[in-house]
């Protein structure tokens, strides 16, 4: 069956509103609409107001509320409709949601999701397009997901709202039309692992959320130019799975890291610290960096000289020093 | 003032000009059509709340002195509304505190050490919210509101008759999460009662600077909400008001605002130095309005109370005190394995390494 990654999240709501009375789903325009993004579509109609519901336009108030319900014993996944519109509710994800388990010694888990479209090249204006991720998972606490594809976006989903902590599941917007062929309810590897999308031998790019498609794009290009790329899928960004990359950068000995937000600060400077000091005597090159433009989203008559593309992710390996392996093969 | 109802017209919610007040500074009745005296035996439990609430806040201030405590913002001046709104909570309702409302903590019958925790220093909350259905201490201003909001409509949606009360300050009330609580409460018709203690000061800043409203109880109408504007001195006023809205809400009628006037009779925390932003004789003027004293006249000219009673009652604080002294004076043992043992529900990976890096630190 042709899956969108916004049917397959469609999906995974409905079937944890149908199998557990806790959960609740509610946020700005999630109901009657179905949301902006359709993700909420037709849950309102079929759970009723009482399991789906419009909120007053607030996202510190979506997510404070969130809380408490949670600290009752639902189970909330509220919506924030862009990025870029979460930030009004930073303070109760960063101050509440991440900390109250740590704050209570155990006493009070908060088993919620807050689901944020995130990240560009959908041609929408300003304050729609960022991609966020860095200030969540500088954040101890939270478990920070996203999917690349329609079958993780659905098995990911279902595994944050069924997990003991809060969850915040970025969805990668442009990718919410993006097909597969697949049979739901599929079940996926546990959440907190990553997963090799693509072997191959020469070197390591590791991607997540929008950019996975982009990274096996240019894997499947640079084929042409003479690379065996492996692309890995993060999937979870918050726990990292450094077993799951390094056992990949140790074998290629190169790595790129890929995404989609701005380099500076960003969530790729993690990955190629991590990379580096566990990997060091495996590495023929330094752990490289694609990404934004260290600049506010531009545009969308700019974007596309923003986001990363196939191309810019190959000029990134073809600098990963491939003359000392042709060194290596002459001595 | 009249109750609430389902589909009030604003004026039905509107505070009155001049606080609820049912008993004068000087002990006497007033007369309230709408707001009965609460009965004998609930103005002695408040006394006596009130009585070991002030000892309790006196040692912990001394306690902060000799280094015991970390900080400790008193709430010397505002025992009538702690007490009295705390008394008005069912053994279901939920309680929404923020960092100046440890009297409110052992009111609620928290253990002191467990109350003072956070204040000490050897962890954030040093209780189980479960245990005596008191959220953490709220530092954060404001952020607690839309916790409580939320609880309090998990508890509607589910049909369990249980209401949340969120203490607020004056300062508080300039926070968008109060506009947002307030605001997400009306319109879900949930079940909480949102009490301002209005003590004139957020640290140095008095509430001229803080708000233009009337008062901050008019800001209720503005949501469709009752705001109620209490004698916050008057322990009677604030428990026949707060019970009242607690009481509506759980019934299905929404939330309410409660203003409780009061003032902070100490500087903002033992770290702070009033004197910088104000004179000594606005705080002597609501010294002679003390809340304990005001109660404790009414219940000796009624006979409600005797001599022996009264002594009785100070012993009790007393030996409050002692338990709070003695518990806070022991050292206390903080293990640093228990830093990564509740940042999530099983430790990652990452945390287990560190964990293990920082006990050999440890025993280096």
């Amino acid at each position: 069956m042709s899956v969108t990654m916004g049917q397959a999240l469609n999906a995974a709501l409905a079937d944890a509103l149908a199998e557990d009375p806790s959960v609740v789903v509610f946020g700005e325009d999630v109901g009657p609409l179905g949301g902006v993004f359709r993700v909420t579509d037709g849950l309102t109609a079929k759970f009723g107001e009482e399991r789906c519901f419009d909120t007053p336009l607030a996202e510190a108030g979506i997510v404070g509320t969130a809380v408490g319900m949670a600290m009752y014993g639902m189970r909330p996944v509220v919506e924030m409709q862009f990025d870029a519109f979460a930030y009004p509710a930073f303070e109760q994800i960063t101050s509440h949601v991440a900390k109250m388990r740590n704050r209570t010694r155990g006493a009070v888990g908060l088993p919620m999701v807050i689901r944020i479209p995130y990240g560009g090249a959908i041609g929408s204006v300003e304050h729609h397009c960022d991609s966020s991720e860095a200030y969540y998972t500088h954040t101890p606490g939270l478990t920070v997901l996203t999917p690349g594809t329609p079958a993780d976006a659905y098995a990911l989903l279902r595994q944050a709202i069924a997990a003991p902590d809060p969850v915040i599941f970025l969805e990668p917007k442009r990718r919410y039309r993006e097909k597969a062929e697949i049979a739901l309810p599929v079940t996926g590897e546990p959440m907190a692992r990553a997963v090799v999308r693509r072997p191959g031998s020469d070197a390591t790019l590791i991607a997540y959320g929008p950019m996975v498609a982009t990274a096996l794009e240019a894997a499947e290009a640079g084929r042409a130019e003479g690379y065996d790329l492996e692309v890995i899928d993060l999937r979870s960004l918050a726990p990292f799975d450094d077993a799951t990359v390094c056992a990949s950068v140790r074998r290629t000995g190169r790595a790129v890291v890929v995404h989609e937000a701005s380099v500076f600060g960003g969530y790729g400077a993690e990955v190629a610290a991590r990379v580096t000091e566990r990997c060091f005597h495996h590495l023929e090159a330094p752990v490289l960096r694609v990404g934004g433009l260290d600049i506010p989203y531009p545009p969308p008559q700019l974007e596309s000289h923003h986001v990363p593309d196939a191309e810019r992710i190959l000029d990134a390996v073809a600098r990963l020093q491939w003359e000392s392996r042709w060194t290596a093969v002459r001595a | 003032m009249t109750s609430t109802h389902l589909d009030p017209g604003p004026h039905d919610l509107l505070p009155g000009a001049d606080p609820i007040r049912l008993i004068d500074p000087d002990g006497r009745r007033v007369p309230d059509p709408a707001f009965p005296v609460p009965a004998p035996d609930v103005l002695r439990a408040l006394y006596r709340r009130m009585v070991i609430g002030r000892r309790f806040d006196r040692q912990a201030t001394a306690l902060t002195r000799q280094g015991r405590l970390a900080v400790y913002p008193s709430a010397h001046g505002q025992e009538a509304c702690q007490v009295g709104a705390v008394l008005a909570l069912g053994e279901a309702d939920w309680l929404f505190p923020t960092y100046r409302d440890s009297m409110a903590l052992v009111t609620r019958d928290l253990d002191p050490v467990e109350a003072l925790t956070m204040l000490r220093g050897t962890w954030h909350c040093g209780y189980d919210p479960y245990a005596h259905r008191t959220a953490p201490q709220c530092t954060p201003l404001a952020t607690a509101a839309p916790h409580a909001v939320g609880l309090a409509e998990a508890a509607r949606r589910r049909g369990d008759p249980v209401a949340a009360l969120a203490f607020l300050g004056d300062g508080a009330t300039s926070e968008g999460d109060a506009h947002e609580a307030f605001n997400f409460a009306a319109v879900y018709g949930s079940p909480v009662v949102f009490c301002v203690q209005n003590n004139g000061w957020a640290i140095s800043v008095p509430l001229a600077k803080q708000t233009h409203a009337p008062s901050l109880a008019y800001k209720a109408v503005g949501y469709g909400m009752p705001g109620y504007l209490v004698d916050g001195n008057d322990a009677a006023a604030v428990h026949a008001v707060v019970s009242r809205a607690l009481a509506d809400a759980r019934a299905g009628h929404g939330p309410a605002l409660v203003e409780c006037l009061t003032y902070r009779i100490e500087a903002h925390t033992n770290a702070d130095d009033d004197r910088r932003y104000r004179d000594d004789d606005a705080v002597a003027v609501w010294r002679e309005r003390d809340p304990v004293t005001r109660l404790e006249r009414l219940l000796l000219d009624e006979g409600l109370l005797d001599a022996a009673a009264v002594e009785a009652v100070r012993t009790e604080a007393e030996d409050f005190a002692a338990r709070t002294r003695d518990g806070l004076n022991a050292d206390p043992v903080a293990d640093p394995a228990e830093l990564f043992a509740h940042v999530y529900a099983e430790p990652t990976a990452g945390l287990r390494e560190q964990a293990a890096a920082l006990a050999e630190e440890v025993a280096e």
